[in-house]
């Protein structure tokens, strides 16, 4: 009588297991929610929360948790949450990483358990080349790409020489790169600034002044690009000196640099007003569940990390064992993208269009984001061949 | 050439807002024998303060005037409402007292202005280059900085010097029993010198604002270069954070400016422009080492008790 009981309790818990393993997907999101940069990751929950809504709260049929972390901006703090998520909460997929440094920092445990990791944002060469994984997809970019459209738009533009300055860390290192790799004329000189903490750029400026370039490059994210911007107009050098940026000016910091951003190009995979019909939905509900909040390109990055997830899981029929059916299903970036659509290279790295963008006013006469052209066409990071997989 | 004036003028500049920060720090840390790391929250409020002000009022200067009273009211009522009751107490306790406002100042920050923070707009005749020199060209702001910065050294010096309030404060920092005892109202004393440094630090911070962006948390990283400037200067010595502070700002500000080209004529260029940031935020640290090492009370300690 006994042995029955305990046999029929095991039957009922090998039953129970594959069941209970495939009733929900588990998403971990590790970004930065306190601090001066958690209007960043406050945007990307809310793309992706908005990206759950229009899949009606299921992915693949299946009811969603998501795990929202802070990693606070720092690497140490970033690998610990992503060790919490990998390793106690189980999740089938890991989501986010504003930051380069912080990304390289968490990928291997991600990788070293097999779980999939999806980065909304950060894009080190490292894990284009020699750190990419099979388990690991960007739907952002590499850091390189965009500031080598920006050489690309600079060269447009006839510009000669060319004063470049950004913060010293993975990323920061990335972007000043990608310039120099597609930038025709002289770099007359290279900055890199104490990151995050160095908040007067002074010293920089007055060195870009004295160089007398034709042009500056700089690449600063969050507050950093309103600071810096103030100071490059407080300096008067705006009107010596134009300059030119990569994620230094979007929705979230227009508001607080107002005029001073009034004509200063940035280039970008998205842009609010790109004309495909998810996009018009993405930014029309976003800006709906949200008043007063405009998206920005890390959110539209999450949204469609969501909708890169929900494809894998829809293709494997909710069964997240199967983990090689799900990867080859990523490969074709089989969803519709709010950028347009885009291919994945070998590296898993987007293989996409850049674009120009200009500060305008909008009909409402508030300051907005506008494309003005495409620089580039089917854009692919320098660094693929340095990636194993094939 | 050029070059170099202005960067000595950035220098400058930097090192005086620090000393504002400092300034406020060394009296409180020197006097009452308190450690307040909640300073950096007082310099954060005072830049809220004056953002929303000048909102208000439309104008800068009545805005900036009304923001300076604010956080020393605000000084006073923190004074009276929570850290007079820490006075007698270790060092450990106001360090974990203070801690606790920040955090109470951060979260407050963000319940009331939300977390995404502020902009305090210059006036159109602060954000025009001036020229100082025939071909140097340096913001107004940051002159107005240097300017405003160096007539509050000056007042503060003759109020300490010159006054019978500064006579008491000086008498404070040397014995504070004994001022006690000879009838002084230590009480009033200290709720004014609190005050005093909650308003300088609120300068600071509003005075700061314009060039960065108010935002939560703003004071924290700026707090450790104050007390590094106390540490250097010798603590309660307003003198010694007046020329520590600017020799800090100097080798800040020089360091960032020279150390990269320095270093490129020795390392490849790449090697250099990265080494240079790290290192040239370490002198600072080194500096401190060295004073503590060879004096270890400042260089310019106020008198010994």
């Amino acid at each position: 009588m006994r042995t029955a009981f305990w046999l029929a309790g095991a039957t009922v818990l090998a039953l129970a297991q594959p069941v209970m393993a495939a009733d929900s997907i588990k998403i971990g999101f590790v970004s930065t929610f306190s601090g001066p940069t958690a209007v960043i990751g406050n945007d990307m929950r809310n793309s992706f929360e908005l990206a759950l809504d229009h899949m009606g709260r299921k992915i693949g049929g299946l009811p969603v948790e998501v795990i929202y972390e802070d990693d606070q901006q720092k690497p140490d703090v970033g690998k610990q949450k992503t060790e919490k998520l990998v390793q106690s909460d189980k999740v089938d997929f890991i989501v986010g990483y504003i930051w380069s440094n912080v990304l390289l920092a968490s990928l291997k445990t991600a990788v070293d358990s097999k779980t999939f990791l999806i980065s909304a944002n950060a894009g080190p060469s490292q894990l284009a080349g020699e750190l990419c994984s099979p388990y690991v997809f960007s739907t952002s970019w590499q850091n390189d790409q965009t500031p080598q459209a920006m050489g690309l738009y600079m060269n447009q533009k006839g510009v000669k020489s060319v004063f470049l300055i950004g913060p010293n860390y993975a990323a920061g290192k990335d972007m000043l790169a990608g310039v120099k790799s597609t930038f025709k004329g002289q770099v007359v000189g290279e900055e890199y600034t104490v990151w995050p903490s160095q908040l007067d750029f002074s010293a920089e400026l007055s060195k870009a002044r004295a160089s007398k370039a034709e042009a500056i490059f700089v690449f600063y994210p969050g507050a950093a690009g309103v600071q810096f911007l103030n100071q490059y107009v407080q300096a008067g050098i705006k009107q010596q000196i134009p300059l030119y940026t990569a994620f230094t000016i979007d929705e979230l910091s227009l508001p607080l640099q107002k005029e001073n951003a009034l004509g200063v190009p940035g280039a970008q995979e998205w842009v609010n007003d790109l004309p495909n019909e998810e996009n018009k939905r993405f930014v029309a509900d976003y800006r709906k569940k949200y008043p007063n909040l405009r998206p920005t390109f890390y959110g539209a990055q999450s949204y469609d990390a969501a909708q890169l997830i929900n494809s894998a899981v829809v293709a494997v029929k909710g069964d997240t064992s199967k983990k090689d059916a799900m990867k080859a299903e990523m490969e074709k970036a089989n969803f519709k993208s709010v950028r347009g659509p885009f291919k994945y290279g070998n590296n898993h790295i987007p293989i996409q269009n850049f674009y120009l963008q200009d500060v305008v006013k909008d009909a409402d006469g508030q300051l907005s984001l506008k494309t003005v052209a495409t620089i580039v066409k089917d854009s692919q990071d320098n660094f693929h061949d340095k990636c194993p997989m094939k | 050439m050029l070059l170099v004036v202005e960067q000595f003028l950035n220098g400058l500049q930097f090192g005086l807002l620090l000393f504002l920060l400092a300034a406020g720090l060394t009296l409180v840390f020197g006097i009452m024998d308190f450690v307040n790391l909640a300073h950096g929250s007082l310099y954060m409020m005072g830049a809220y303060f004056a953002a929303t002000f000048v909102m208000w009022t439309g104008n800068f200067i009545i805005g900036v005037l009304l923001a300076l009273g604010a956080t020393l009211l605000l000084g006073i009522v923190l004074e009276f409402a929570a850290l007079r009751h820490l006075y007698g107490r270790d060092h450990l306790d106001h360090v974990l007292a203070t801690f606790g406002l920040i955090l109470f100042f951060n979260d407050a920050v963000r319940l009331i202005w939300g977390p995404a923070g502020l902009t305090l707009p210059l006036p159109a005749w602060l954000t025009v280059p001036i020229a100082i020199m025939p071909g140097v060209y340096y913001p107004a702001y940051r002159l107005a900085i240097i300017v405003v910065a160096l007539a509050v050294a000056l007042m503060l010096y003759l109020v300490v010097m010159r006054t019978r309030v500064g006579m008491l404060i000086r008498a404070g920092a040397s014995n504070r029993e004994m001022i006690g005892a000879l009838g002084v109202n230590i009480k009033l004393l200290y709720t004014l010198v609190f005050g005093l440094g909650a308003a300088l630090a609120g300068l600071a911070g509003l005075m700061q604002a314009p060039i960065l962006t108010v935002q939560i948390g703003m004071g924290e990283n700026i707090l450790i270069l104050a007390f590094v400037i106390i540490v250097i200067g010798g603590i309660g010595s307003i003198r010694g954070a007046f020329l520590a502070a600017i020799f800090v700002g100097m080798i800040d500000t020089l360091g960032r400016a020279f150390l990269p080209d320095l270093l490129r004529q020795m390392l490849s260029s790449t090697a250099a422009s990265t080494a240079a940031p790290a290192l040239s935020s370490m002198l600072i640290y080194l500096l401190m080492a060295m004073v503590l090492v060879v004096r270890p009370e400042g260089l310019f300690p106020a008198s010994r008790r």
